[in-house]
């Protein structure tokens, strides 16, 4: 398997204060990978870095490209979809308008329209919202909205930062569920960034660990699972 | 009767000039998040340009449709060489550099084409609609209609517009879908600088052409951004028209008032407002977290 994305030394800081002390992992192509940590730990900053959102030094490449001099909006056109912190939605619009803005870089008029049905196959509860404001979306389903705008940019990559927050448990299983299915039909990459550990490796099929700015246990995920550290601190038994 | 209705009818063709301005200010506000206050004299030397084209034997139309190309690429570059490197500058910052730019086109107006007071042609016949209002006031009115109908057309139907929309109202996911904001901001700009010039324009016949000209029509799109509602395109040009009516009805039948305390009615406008409702009349509470 060839890597989709490599990094190698990446730091990356808020003003003066270092949030990365210099990173390096890789995703396999068509694989899904989970960053696991607590609060704090450098997780969401490790997907801003990547997608260029904050101040930066070391290397990202994809498919052998680096990333490194463009701004986001450029790293997007290369086909990394973020899934942000707290969903992103364009809240005054409507569902159907956010999932045209998530294909703004794409001109091919037929494709964005099937895509679109395909998202909707996907979530077919974002059909009936269509013409909906996106703010007055439920939680779990501004989350597939959100997921569902990522998608349609048809990504080599897709970021996912916390996807689970906030949401009902019945919720969560479902959108993974989703994300599982779109990753076996698509070959989507996925680097998913969690709290809920059990969940993250029960999906990903490579897992690092990230305490303070820094990768102390990679490997995959039924490695992880056994490992006493992650199982005492992070799953809780 | 015949009075009353002839107020309405001057009142909705000047509120369209001030529909224009107040669009242009509320773009730029809801971009930056700051009221540019040389909208006005942005206009005025669009205007000024536009003169000098029909002076020098440009037929009007053409000299018109120069003028707002011309001043779309102004706004372009005002945004791309002077605002883009005060992207994260302090609110005094924006402030002092607007107040720049309004004196710098006030300034270079009077230096190229000196301060006297210049008429400006109307390409509406000449005489009146029955008698109630001028033609070139009809004209006024439905050329600024048909802009604002074509704005709200792009950035409701248009790819770019709906771009431009997300990046004023969430950059961070904006980028994240692709959008490069800078270029949308710059668009937004001449946007602006556009449909100020068109204000100027069709304003000019009547309030002759100064570097002075637009001073007072700016407060009035101001007092008409307020009252719409300064978060509010939609609101900004309900208020336009607002003012319009209100400030000719009450110069006509507030004996206290006149014409010449007019000007007055703008201010008392803004400070009432925002004194009762500070979102004003079309504006969406916003709630900041501190």
């Amino acid at each position: 398997m060839s890597h989709l994305l490599e990094v190698t030394g990446l730091e990356a800081s808020y003003g003066h204060t270092k949030a990365l002390h210099g990173l390096d992992f890789s995703l396999d192509q068509g694989g899904i990978t989970t960053i696991l940590g607590a609060n704090g730990a450098g997780k969401t900053t490790t997907l801003r870095a990547i997608s260029g959102m904050v101040a930066r030094k070391g290397e990202v490449k994809l498919n052998g490209t680096s990333l490194m001099s463009i701004g986001t909006a450029d790293i997007t056109r290369q086909g990394v979809a973020h899934v942000p912190e707290g969903r992103g939605t364009f809240v005054r619009m409507s569902t159907e308008d956010n999932l045209k803005l998530g294909a703004y870089s794409r001109t091919d008029k037929d494709g964005i329209l099937e895509d679109m049905e395909r998202v909707f196959s996907y979530f077919p509860i974002l059909k009936q919202r269509r013409g909906q404001q996106a703010g007055t979306l439920s939680g779990g389903e501004a989350q597939m909205l959100a997921v569902g705008r990522a998608l349609m940019l048809r990504p080599k990559l897709l970021l996912l930062d916390e996807p689970s927050f906030g949401l009902a448990p019945l919720i969560v299983q479902e959108l993974f569920e989703i994300l599982k299915r779109i990753n076996e039909a698509e070959g989507v990459s996925m680097l998913l960034v969690e709290q809920n550990a059990a969940l993250a490796l029960d999906l990903a099929d490579q897992a690092y660990l990230l305490e303070t700015g820094n990768i102390v246990i990679s490997g995959t995920s039924e490695s992880i699972l056994e490992n006493e550290t992650v199982r005492r601190s992070y799953l809780g038994y | 009767m015949d009075l009353f209705l002839q107020q309405i009818l001057t009142g909705l063709a000047n509120g369209s000039i001030y529909a224009c301005l107040a669009l242009a200010v509320v773009m730029i506000y809801q971009a930056i998040d700051h009221f540019n206050f040389a909208q006005g004299e942005m206009a005025m030397f669009s205007t000024y340009i536009c003169w000098a084209m029909i002076h020098a034997g440009v037929p009007y139309w053409l000299a018109f449709f120069l003028t707002i190309g011309i001043s779309f690429l102004g706004g372009v570059a005002i945004e791309r060489i002077i605002f883009k490197p005060l992207h994260n500058a302090p609110v005094l910052s924006h402030i002092i550099v607007f107040i720049g730019l309004l004196a710098i086109f006030n300034s270079l107006a009077g230096a190229i084409w000196d301060h006297n007071i210049k008429t400006f042609p109307s390409p509406f016949p000449e005489g009146s609609f029955e008698g109630l209002i001028g033609m070139h006031e009809v004209g006024m009115f439905f050329v600024t209609l048909l802009l604002l109908l074509g704005i709200f057309a792009f950035f409701r139907f248009t790819r770019i517009g709906m771009a431009m929309q997300a990046a004023a109202a969430n950059p961070a996911s904006a980028e994240l879908v692709g959008i490069r904001i800078g270029w949308m901001l710059a668009l937004g700009w001449g946007l602006a600088a556009a449909i100020g010039a068109v204000a100027g324009m069709m304003i000019a016949p009547i309030v002759f052409l100064d570097p002075n000209m637009m001073l007072g029509i700016l407060l009035y799109g101001f007092a008409a951004a307020i009252v719409g509602g300064i978060s509010s395109p939609g609101g900004a040009v309900a208020g336009g028209f607002l003012v319009g009516v209100i400030e000719n009805l009450a110069g006509t039948y507030l004996p206290a008032i006149g014409s010449e305390l007019k000007l007055t009615v703008a201010l008392v406008l803004i400070v009432a407002v925002l004194l009762f409702k500070p979102n004003g009349l079309f504006g969406k509470t916003i709630v900041t977290r501190v």
